[in-house]
C-alpha cells in the first residue's frame, strides 16, 4: 500500500469522472441545470484539489523513487499493468492540474452561458486525463491519457470557441495526433523488445544506440508538437486565440507541459545516448524559438496571440534546460514549467477579464484601462512582471537556473536565452503599455466595472503562489531535487557504460 | 460421427424454415413477429454455440473449435443487432415484409457454416448461402431504383468473386489432391508439394475473399451497394458478413495455407496498404454518410488485415480483437444512421446531422464516441484494436505497413472529426425525428461497450487468444 493508505492517485484521477457522470444525470429547466452543473463541477474539482494536497504534505522529498504507487492487473499477460505513482518530477504537475481546474471553472462561471452542462463535463473529463497522464507509470496507460486529452479539448475549442474555432480545433487535433501516432509506434517497439510497458522497468532496459536515434525521433515528433517547439508551434497561436478563456488557461497551464514532461520522463532516461546526440539540435531549435517567437510576439495585434507566442518562447527555455543534462538545468526547466503554468494561465485570465467585458482581443481596442480598472491593472501588472522574470516573482528562479546551466554548456546558448528574456520584457511591457496606459480612446470603456469578487477569488491563489515561488523557490525546488539528481546520475552512468562498451 | 458439432447451424436452419412457414401461412403482416422470432433464434443459437462441443465432424467438412465459437458469437451479435435496427426502419419505409428476417436468418446460417468450415467445399456452400441472401436483401426496397441497382451490382460482382474463389479452390484441389483443410495443411508442409499451381489457386481464393471483405483493389462495389441498399441492410453488410469473411480469411490462410505464409504475406501486405490509404482519402470528400461509412469500412478492413499480414499468432489475435471492436462500434454508428429521419423521411447526408448536439444530445454524444473510437483515439475501444494489430506488425518487422497505417489513421481522423464538427459545432438544420427505441437500445449497448472496454479488456483478449491458438494448433 502507499503512503496515503488508500489509492490516492486513482481517486484523484477518476473522481472528476464521477462528478461528470453526476452532472450528466441532471435534468430540468435549462437555467437550473446550468447552475447546478457549475456548482457540481466546482465542488468536484475543489474536493479533488483538497485531496491532492495530501501529495504536498505526505510526499517524501528525500526519496528519488516512485511514491504512492498503485498496481492493478489490466492486460498482465501482455506486460501491461495499471501502474500509477509519482516522483519529484511529476508530483507538482498533478497539483498544478488540480489547482487550475477549479480556477478554470470559476473563470467560466459567467463567460459560458450556452451548453453549460456539457462544458463542465468536458472540463472534468479533461482533468481526469491530465492527472492520469502525470500519474501513469505504464507507457500504454500514459498514452491513453495523453491522447485522451484531445477529445475534451477539441470540443472545448470547437463548441465554445470564437469565430475561427473549427479551423483551430481541427488543426490542434490533427497536428497533435500526427505526432502522437509516431510515438505510439515507438512505444509498441519498446513493448516488443522489453516485453513490458512498465516505465520503471523500461528504464532498466538498454537500447542499442542506432535504435535510440529512431525512437528518439518518434518521441520527438510527439513531444515537440506538444511543447510546442519551433517550427512545430503553429497550431498553438490558433488554438489559443480561438479557445474560450478557460480553454487557453488549461492549454497554457498544463497541456504545454505534457511535451516537456515527456522529454523528461521518457527521452532522457530511456534514450541517454540519442538525447546527447540530439542535444545541439534541440539547443538550436530552442534558441530559435526563444528569439524568433519573441520577435513575432512583439508584432502581434491580438493579446492572446501575443501571450501564445510568449509561451513558445518560455517553453524554449524549458527544452533548453532539459537538454543541458545538469541538475541545475533540469531543476530550472521544471521550475520554469511550473511558474509558466501559473503565470501564463493568469495572463490568459487577465485577457479573459477584458474579453468578458468588451468582447475583443485586439490590443488596439483598449488603452487607458489602468484608469478605469485600477485593481485589474495591478493584477495584470503583477503577472506581466512575473512573466518577464522580475526577481522575487515566479518567473525568475527557473530561468536563472537554466541560463546558468546553459552557460556551462556554451556561453552563446546562454546569451541566446538571455536575449529572449530581454525581448520578453520588451513585448510584455509593450503589451501592458498599450492596454493599460495612454489616453482612453474608446469612450465605451469608461463604463467597465472593476474586478468582481469572483474574479478576485480566481486571481488570489495565483498571486499568492507566484509570490511564494519567487520569494521561496526552495520550497518547490526541494520537491525535484532527489529525483532530478537521480536522473542525472543515471544518465551519466548510462553514457559511461555506453562509452566503455564502445571502447 | 458426432452430429451435435453442427447443432447451432441445424437449429438455426430449422428456425429459419419455421419462421418462413409461419410467415407464408399468416394472413396479416407477420413482419414484426418474424423479426422477433429471428432475434430469438439468434440468441438461442448463440447459447448453443457457447455450449458446443469441440471437434471435427461430417467427414471433416465441419469443425467446431474456439475460433469458430469466437467468430460465430460475433456474427450472431451482428445479425441480431441488424434485425433489431431494421424493425422500425422497414415499417416506416413500407418494406416490412416477413421475408426480410427470413433472409437474414439464412444469411447468418451461411456465415456460421463459413466460419466453421473445414473444407473448401463447405466454405463455398456457406459463402454462397450468405451471398444469395444478401443479393436479395440489398435489392429489398424493390421500388427504389438505387436499391435495385445496388442489388444488381452486388450480384454481378459477387458472382464474379465467387467464380474466382471456386476456380482457386479447383486449382488447389487439382494440385494438392484434396479440399480438406487439414489435408491441405499436411500436403503443403512438404515444401516440394507447394507447387506454383497451388499458389496460384491460393491467390485466387484470396482474391475471392478480398471481394467479400471489400479490400482494395476489389472494393468497387462497396460504396454503391452501401449507398443504395436500405440503411439497416447496409448496417448488416458492414457488420456480420465482414466479420465472417475476415474470420474466414484468417482461418484459410492461417490453417491450410499456414506454411505458405511467405507467399500470401506479400499479397496481404499490398491489399492492406491500399485499403488503409484509399479508405482514408476517398472518404474525405463524401457527402452521403452511408458512402462515407463504406469507405471507412474499407479502411477498417485494411487495419484488420495488418494483423493478418503479420502472419503471426499476435497478428491473428489482433485481427480478431479488431473485428470484435469494429463490429460493435460500427453497429452503434449505423444505429445512428438508421435513426436519421426528418419529418418521416429518411435522410442520409452528413449535413443532415448538423446541430444534432442541440436537438438530441445523447444521440450526438454516442455518435461522437463511435467516431472518435473509429479514429482510434484512446481510451475508446477502437484504439485498442489498432494497438494490437500495429503491435503485431511491428513484432513482425512490417514497418512500412505500421507507419503508413498510423499516418492514414490520422488522415481518416479528419473525416470522423468532420462528423463530430457537424453535430457539435454547426447550427442546427432542424431537429431529427425522435429515434426509435430499437436503435436507441443498440446505440446505448454498443456505446457502453466502446466507452468502457478499456476498463476490462482482458476477457476479449483472452477469448481471441484461445481462438487463434485453436487454428494455429
Amino acid at each position: 500500500m502507499n503512503a496515503a493508505g488508500f489509492p490516492l492517485l486513482s481517486l484523484l484521477t477518476f473522481l472528476p469522472l464521477v462528478g461528470a457522470a453526476f452532472i450528466l444525470t441532471l435534468r430540468g429547466e435549462d437555467k437550473v441545470v446550468a447552475e447546478n452543473a457549475r456548482w457540481a463541477a466546482l465542488w468536484t474539482s475543489l474536493i479533488v484539489f483538497a485531496l491532492s494536497l495530501i501529495l504536498w504534505f505526505r510526499f517524501d522529498k528525500a526519496d528519488a523513487g516512485f511514491q504512492f504507487v498503485e498496481r492493478l492487473d489490466w492486460l498482465t499477460d501482455f506486460g501491461i499493468t495499471y501502474h500509477m505513482g509519482v516522483d519529484g518530477i511529476s508530483v507538482l504537475f498533478i497539483l498544478l492540474s488540480t489547482l487550475l481546474t477549479p480556477i478554470c471553472i470559476l473563470a467560466s462561471w459567467d463567460a459560458i452561458q450556452t451548453r453549460v452542462r456539457e462544458y463542465m463535463v468536458a472540463f472534468l473529463v479533461l482533468e481526469t486525463m491530465m492527472v492520469g497522464m502525470f500519474c501513469a507509470l505504464d507507457f500504454i496507460v500514459f498514452y491513453v491519457f495523453f491522447e485522451g486529452v484531445l477529445i475534451p479539448m477539441f470540443l472545448i475549442i470547437g463548441v465554445w470557441g470564437h469565430s475561427r474555432r473549427v479551423y483551430a480545433s481541427f488543426k490542434f487535433f490533427l497536428y497533435t495526433l500526427l505526432g502522437s501516432v509516431l510515438m505510439l509506434l515507438a512505444i509498441l517497439l519498446l513493448w516488443f523488445r522489453a516485453g513490458t510497458t512498465d516505465i520503471p522497468m523500461l528504464f532498466e532496459h538498454a537500447i542499442p544506440p542506432a535504435l535510440q536515434t529512431w525512437i528518439f525521433l518518434a518521441f520527438f515528433a510527439s513531444f515537440a508538437v506538444k511543447v510546442p517547439m519551433w517550427p512545430f508551434h503553429t497550431w498553438l497561436p490558433d488554438a489559443h486565440v480561438e479557445a474560450p478563456t478557460a480553454g487557453s488557461v488549461i492549454l497554457a497551464g498544463v497541456l504545454l507541459k505534457m511535451g516537456a514532461y515527456g522529454f523528461l520522463r521518457f527521452s532522457l532516461p530511456m534514450l541517454p545516448q540519442a538525447s546527447v546526440d540530439f542535444a545541439p539540435f534541440i539547443y538550436a531549435l530552442s534558441i530559435i524559438a526563444i528569439v524568433y517567437t519573441s520577435l513575432v510576439a512583439l508584432a502581434q495585434e491580438n493579446m492572446k496571440k501575443l501571450i501564445a507566442y510568449s509561451s513558445v518562447a518560455h517553453m524554449g527555455i524549458v527544452t533548453l534546460g532539459i537538454f543541458t543534462f545538469t541538475v541545475q538545468g533540469l531543476s530550472g526547466a521544471l521550475f520554469t514549467m511550473l511558474s509558466h503554468g501559473l503565470v501564463a494561465s493568469a495572463l490568459f485570465l487577465c485577457v479573459g477579464v477584458l474579453y468578458d467585458r468588451v468582447h475583443s482581443l485586439d490590443i488596439a481596442r483598449y488603452g487607458g484601462v489602468a484608469k478605469i480598472l485600477p485593481a485589474y491593472a495591478i493584477v495584470f501588472m503583477f503577472f506581466t512582471m512575473a512573466s518577464v522574470a522580475l526577481p522575487g516573482l515566479a518567473g525568475f528562479p527557473g530561468e536563472l537556473l537554466v541560463i546558468v546551466a546553459a552557460w556551462k554548456v556554451n556561453p552563446w546558448i546562454a546569451f541566446g536565452a538571455a536575449l529572449g528574456m530581454i525581448l520578453g520584457a520588451a513585448y510584455m511591457l509593450f503589451l501592458y503599455k498599450r492596454v493599460a496606459f495612454g489616453k482612453i480612446a474608446k469612450q465605451d470603456l469608461l463604463a467597465l466595472l472593476d474586478l468582481s469578487a469572483r474574479e478576485r477569488l480566481v486571481f488570489a491563489p495565483l498571486v499568492l503562489l507566484t509570490l511564494w515561488m519567487g520569494v521561496a523557490p526552495q520550497s518547490f525546488l526541494s520537491f525535484f531535487e532527489a529525483s532530478v539528481t537521480a536522473l542525472v546520475v543515471r544518465h551519466e552512468a548510462a553514457l559511461g557504460a555506453a562509452r566503455l562498451a564502445g571502447m | 460421427m458426432n452430429w451435435t458439432l453442427a447443432l447451432p447451424e441445424l437449429v438455426l436452419a430449422l428456425c429459419g424454415l419455421a419462421i418462413l412457414g409461419v410467415g407464408v401461412v399468416q394472413k396479416c403482416n407477420a413482419y414484426y413477429a418474424c423479426s422477433m422470432a429471428a432475434i430469438g433464434a439468434f440468441l438461442l443459437t448463440a447459447v448453443l454455440v457457447l455450449g458446443a462441443a469441440e471437434g471435427t465432424g461430417y467427414g471433416g467438412l465441419v469443425v467446431s473449435d474456439a475460433f469458430s465459437r469466437f467468430s460465430r458469437v460475433l456474427i450472431l451479435i451482428g445479425a441480431a443487432a441488424g434485425v433489431t435496427l431494421s424493425l422500425d426502419f422497414n415499417a416506416k419505409e413500407g418494406i416490412d415484409r416477413f421475408e426480410f428476417p427470413v433472409l437474414l436468418v439464412f444469411a447468418t446460417l451461411g456465415m456460421l457454416i463459413m466460419v466453421s468450415a473445414n473444407d473448401l467445399m463447405s466454405l463455398y456452400i456457406g459463402l454462397e448461402l450468405l451471398s444469395l441472401s444478401l443479393y436479395v436483401v440489398a435489392a429489398f426496397n424493390r421500388d427504389d431504383e438505387r436499391s435495385a441497382e445496388a442489388g444488381l451490382k452486388y450480384f454481378v460482382l459477387g458472382a464474379l468473386a465467387s467464380g474466382l474463389l471456386l476456380y482457386g479452390s479447383s486449382l488447389v484441389y487439382g494440385f494438392a489432391g484434396t479440399t480438406n483443410f487439414d489435408h491441405i495443411a499436411d500436403t503443403l508442409s512438404d515444401p516440394a508439394r507447394a507447387t506454383p499451381g497451388v499458389i496460384v489457386g491460393m491467390v485466387f481464393v484470396i482474391v475471392g475473399l478480398a471481394f467479400k471483405v471489400s479490400a482494395v483493389p476489389f472494393h468497387m462495389w462497396t460504396p454503391d451497394v452501401y449507398e443504395g441498399a436500405p440503411t439497416p441492410v447496409t448496417a448488416f453488410f458492414a457488420a456480420a458478413p465482414k466479420v465472417a469473411a475476415i474470420a474466414l480469411f484468417a482461418r484459410v490462410l492461417g490453417g491450410p495455407f499456414g506454411d505458405l505464409a511467405g507467399q500470401w504475406q506479400q499479397v496481404i501486405v499490398v491489399i492492406s496498404l491500399l485499403s488503409m490509404v484509399l479508405g482514408a482519402f476517398a472518404a474525405i470528400g463524401q457527402e452521403n454518410i452511408k458512402r462515407l461509412m463504406a469507405y471507412s469500412s474499407i479502411g477498417h478492413v485494411g487495419y484488420a488485415l495488418v494483423g493478418l499480414a503479420a502472419a503471426s499468432e499476435a497478428g491473428l489475435r489482433g485481427l480478431l480483437i479488431y473485428m470484435a471492436i469494429y463490429l460493435l462500434m460500427n453497429l452503434g454508428a449505423f444505429a445512428v444512421l438508421v435513426s436519421m429521419r426528418r419529418q418521416g423521411r429518411a435522410v442520409e447526408k452528413v449535413s443532415d446531422l448538423a446541430g444534432l448536439a442541440k436537438t438530441d444530445l445523447s444521440m450526438a454524444v454516442w455518435m461522437a464516441i463511435f467516431m472518435f473510437s473509429m479514429a482510434g483515439i484512446p481510451p475508446l475501444a477502437g484504439f485498442f484494436g489498432k494497438m494490437f494489430v500495429f503491435k503485431a506488425a511491428i513484432d513482425s518487422g512490417l514497418w512500412t505497413l505500421a507507419i503508413v497505417g498510423v499516418l492514414s489513421s490520422v488522415v481518416s481522423a479528419f473525416y470522423y472529426l468532420r462528423i463530430v464538427k457537424v453535430m457539435f459545432f454547426d447550427e442546427s438544420a432542424g431537429a431529427l425525428d425522435a429515434r426509435p427505441a430499437s436503435s436507441a437500445f443498440v446505440m446505448a449497448a454498443s456505446g457502453l461497450f466502446t466507452t468502457l472496454f478499456f476498463l476490462y479488456p482482458a476477457p476479449l483478449v483472452a477469448a481471441a487468444q484461445a481462438a487463434v491458438a485453436s487454428i494455429l494448433g
